[in-house]
């Protein structure tokens, strides 16, 4: 995933979970079963992870450009050069 | 959202958390609903009335109780706890309660109910005030939710005594 993608999963995974997790109040409400509302969310849960967490294409479509390696090779690295401590000149014998 | 385990990770808790929070809803909606509970308790006989060897008083009763508890129970009810106990007072104590008899009712349709029944519990009291007693008999009930709060009511029902000497 690049990072655009990872934003988007970001958020799709909370508006899915709170938008249905709000249809599954409603549905349990409606039909007075605690336990269709439980059903309901443990499905909301299972398809948001399996929209969000696995590495899809469509979390892909906004790659980084990396320089090309002959546009890198104009600007080299600087070299290092050895840099020594001159020792302090100690005054008082 | 930088690897497979971190999303798995964040969507876990948003979804506990949320989860939490529908909870919490469900217990809330539960002040909508319309409750209009009733009950009646009639005492058919006393079977016994005596003084026992340590000084204490102890009756024996048979209770005809009938209710209506059926609107008491909403979606987010798991079952309701009910008991009857007989208050009075007594010159050591400003309110004595014994409980009597109790059940569990688990569901709706088990909740309007009449039945003939002698004490479940022992009816004993502490000292020996009871000929001529006159006591109320109230029905409590704690409603159990499945998430939330447990709420506690109850109905009084009064002017009924016990007789003036010992059979």
């Amino acid at each position: 995933m690049d990072w655009r993608g990872q934003k988007l999963a970001e958020e799709v995974m909370q508006i899915l979970l709170l938008v249905f997790g709000g249809v599954a109040f409603i549905a349990g409400y409606a039909t007075s079963s605690f336990r269709t509302m439980m059903l309901i969310y443990a499905g909301v849960v299972l398809f948001t992870t399996l929209v969000t967490v696995p590495n899809w294409s469509f979390f892909s479509r906004h790659p980084l450009e990396w320089l090309d390696p002959i546009e890198a090779e104009k600007y080299p690295k600087p070299e290092m050069t050895t840099v020594t401590w001159k020792k302090k000149k100690n005054k008082h014998h | 959202m930088h690897s497979f385990g971190y999303r798995a990770n964040a969507l876990l808790t948003f979804a506990v958390t949320a989860l939490a929070f529908i909870c919490a809803i469900a217990s809330f909606s539960d002040k909508f609903s319309n409750q209009n509970p009733s009950a009646e308790i009639q005492i058919l006989n006393i079977n016994r009335f005596k003084k026992q060897s340590r000084g204490n008083d102890e009756v024996s009763l048979t209770l005809d109780i009938a209710a209506d508890l059926q609107s008491l129970f909403t979606w987010n009810t798991k079952q309701i706890f009910a008991f009857v106990a007989a208050e009075y007072e007594t010159p050591k104590n400003s309110l004595n309660q014994v409980s009597l008899w109790d059940a569990i009712i688990p569901a709706k349709e088990n909740a309007k109910f009449r039945i003939q029944v002698s004490n479940k519990y022992r009816f004993i009291d502490q000292g020996h005030n009871l000929r001529g007693k006159e006591f109320n008999l109230t029905l409590h009930w704690h409603v159990m939710p499945k998430t939330g709060k447990m709420f506690a009511d109850k109905i009084v029902m009064s002017g009924y005594s016990l007789p003036d000497a010992y059979r």
